[in-house]
């Protein structure tokens, strides 16, 4: 018999019953819930005289509607303020546990549950919201569901689920200085598409990805979803298990201890038969920029625009060309030589405490550079805002020149105030560049916090590491 | 949820691979906290020549006439025919509910993005997967016959083409079920309440710290 994999043992510990067609009853563990997916899940259960099935397994906080500026003056754009309300009288009614607006410990709800303890590995985490996957990086099953799905969550602590395919991408060899968790997870897109991992659950495994750190791991499986697939996880370590402890949701005393044991179990058996493979060599990694309107249009800071004419394929081909129109951007053009107008630091995929001091690290002493015309620093949390300020890293960003503002989803899509105008273009440590993502026409180009600082300070994309 | 048998209907080609959820609805709309509406904003961004906001009236804006939503040829369109990962990006259900308040019922594309084609079933809206060559070909059909229209039997899941050809497709047994009888999920679920509280109290045992209330008691 063959070994289980990660995924395998995270999926049978759940399984409620088999429907015997091809799909299962899965038990979810914990439900996250924001504004914008859930006022119809909520309105249904209403409608259908239902109760939430296990009131404690939610956690809810705003976060895309949320203003980035002073909270004191509310939410200025009566819809997005009746969506928030909408939440928290939701909430209220059903005795949901909410972090509201003004609390310490609200933020971008895929940063504030690990954050909680409140994703625990093991767990079968869900939100509506694809970057649920991010929850992975703690060995748990993490998934995005759509609204029918949170209220079924909602009325059943159940989903009706088909198991998905497994796949490995090992990444191998040391990580060269300089090259982060996003540079890896934005060069495995650009290797398998962004429908490489379609109809898979993501492992992510190798010397690289153990060298990584909580905040790093979470960043890789946050984009798993770029890739495809809709679940990312890597398995437990005493990384993992450091970071979990003393966290407040987290189980204390002697449960802890049960807990730990339990969770020492949650990696792939030696013997684990994978539906799918891909291996990637960290060492030969250079820091990652995309150029186009979809992750996997990516390159190397030390690459160039690549020419849709040399694209073989026709509707790959369309495809680039239309990105490339949609971009301004010409074919050949070295990555260094594109000038950003906007910086935008934050988004659920780098707004943790460890992003912020790669930021800071490279703003330090420096200005940001004329071209520049805004330089936006968006924590994830207010609970990371305020170590950050602890730690000085507001004051390093103020004095360079960039904002320092509440924390929430903010221009990574753009649903408040913050958003680029039309032509903009943006460097950006969040996860999508769709067309209009962050804002109506706006260009947005991927990258790394330190990356995206070192672009600020001297006013196009640059190798971070080649600054003294 | 409506149930899903059998249509014919015009076809609309949307000729773009990993056309994303953004791009079905933009963001702005799904400040919505109701679930019907969304309608007259499928493919704003594309449909429309200006900035759409929610409130506004969308009979007085400037439409693109380029864009294929706005060709008088695909005017009632039920079926729209996509390229490659089609509805990849964000979990907005939102999607769904703007191809089917726009009248979609059917989708044919090469490949889905997991999230959407779920999202699809849990909205009466039959999203089907043929190979690429199949797609190529119904493009190539729908782009030179206006008024094209095709067949889609769930039943026997099938896709009868105008001059009568068949083309089969594959659907999960579960989905094709659920969405020929348009059964409510929570319902079927609910039938096996004993069964969840079971796994629940097996559970407890097993994993208590899973049972830790937020509040910190168990
Ligand atoms: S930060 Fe961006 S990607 Fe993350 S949850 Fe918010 S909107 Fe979604």
């Amino acid at each position: 018999m063959t070994g289980k994999t990660l995924y395998d043992k995270l999926w049978d510990a759940h399984v409620v019953r088999d429907n015997g067609d091809g799909t299962a009853l899965i038990y979810i563990d914990r439900h996250l819930v924001h504004e914008v997916t859930s006022p119809q899940a909520f309105e249904g259960l209403r409608l259908a005289g239902r109760k939430p099935w296990r009131v404690e397994a939610n956690l809810a906080v705003p976060d895309h509607n949320v203003p980035t500026t002073d909270r004191s003056r509310g939410i200025a754009d009566p819809v997005s303020r009746l969506q928030v309300e909408t939440l928290d009288e939701n909430c209220r009614t059903f005795g949901i546990t909410e972090f509201r607006m003004d609390d310490i410990r609200q933020g971008i709800v895929h940063v504030i549950g690990p954050e909680e303890g409140a994703t625990l590995p093991g767990m079968t985490v869900v939100c509506g919201d694809s970057h649920t996957s991010t929850h992975g990086a703690f060995g748990a099953l993490a998934f995005g569901i759509g609204t029918s799905e949170v209220e079924h969550v909602l009325a059943t602590q159940c989903l009706v689920q088909k198991k998905s395919r497994a796949m490995r991408i090992t990444v191998d060899g040391p990580v060269p200085e300089g090259v982060t968790a996003k540079d890896i997870i934005l060069a495995i897109i650009g290797r398998i598409g962004t429908a490489g991992g379609t109809g898979h659950a993501i492992e992510f495994a190798g010397e690289a990805i153990r060298a990584l750190s909580m905040e790093g791991r979470m960043t890789l499986c946050n984009m798993a979803i770029e890739a495809g697939a809709r679940a990312g996880m890597v398995a437990v370590d005493d990384k993992t298990i450091d970071y979990v402890k003393g966290r407040p949701f987290a189980p204390q005393g002697e449960l802890w201890d049960q807990a730990v044991a339990d969770w020492r179990t949650l990696h792939s058996d030696p013997d684990a038969a994978f539906d799918a493979e891909v291996t990637l060599d960290a060492s030969t990694l250079v820091p990652q920029v995309t150029w186009g309107t979809s992750p996997e249009m990516v390159t190397g800071i030390d690459g160039r625009v690549p020419d849709p004419a040399a694209e073989t394929d026709p509707v790959k081909r369309e495809g680039m060309q239309k990105a490339l129109d949609y971009m301004g951007l010409e074919p050949g053009t070295p990555i260094t030589a594109i000038r950003p107008e906007v910086v935008f630091i934050g988004s659920c995929t780098n707004s943790r405490i460890e992003d912020l001091r790669a930021a800071a690290a490279v703003a330090r002493g420096r200005k940001v550079a004329d071209g520049i015309r805004q330089a936006l620093v968006v924590p994830g949390s207010g609970l990371v805002k305020q170590q950050a300020e602890e730690e000085g890293l507001d004051r390093i960003f103020l004095d360079a020149g960039f904002e320092w503002r509440e924390p929430g989803c903010s221009m990574c899509l753009a649903m408040n105030a913050d958003r680029l105008e039309p032509g903009q273009r943006c460097a950006s440590t969040s996860n999508r560049n769709f067309e209009g993502r962050q804002g109506p026409g706006g260009r947005t180009h991927l990258v790394s916090p330190a990356m995206a600082a070192a672009a600020a300070v001297t006013g196009h994309f640059v190798d971070v590491r080649t600054l003294e | 949820m409506e149930k899903f048998t059998k249509l014919t209907g015009i076809v609309m080609p949307l000729d773009r691979p990993n056309v994303d959820t953004d791009a079905i609805i933009p963001k702005q709309f799904l400040k919505s906290i109701k679930r019907t509406g969304f309608g007259p904003n499928l493919f704003d961004e594309w449909r429309y020549l200006d900035h759409g906001e929610p409130g506004m009236d969308n009979s007085q804006r400037p439409i693109n006439p380029d864009f294929v939503l706005n060709q008088p040829r695909y005017q009632g369109a039920q079926i729209l025919l996509a390229r490659e990962n089609f509805g990849c990006g964000s979990s907005r259900e939102h999607a769904p509910w703007a191809l089917l308040d726009y009248g979609f019922r059917v989708i044919i594309a090469p490949s889905f993005a997991d999230i959407f084609y779920n999202n699809c079933f849990k909205n009466g809206i039959l999203p089907i997967v043929l190979d690429a060559e199949t797609v190529d070909e119904l493009f190539r059909e729908v782009e030179a016959n206006e008024g094209y229209q095709l067949t889609v039997d769930l039943e026997r899941q099938t896709i009868t083409k105008p001059d009568g050809t068949v083309i089969p497709f594959e659907i999960d047994e579960f989905r094709k079920h659920r969405l020929l009888e348009g059964l409510d999920d929570i319902g079927l679920t609910l039938e096996h309440a004993d069964e969840i509280r079971a796994y629940e109290a097996r559970r407890k045992k097993a994993a208590p710290w899973l049972f830790v209330h937020l509040s910190g008691s168990v």
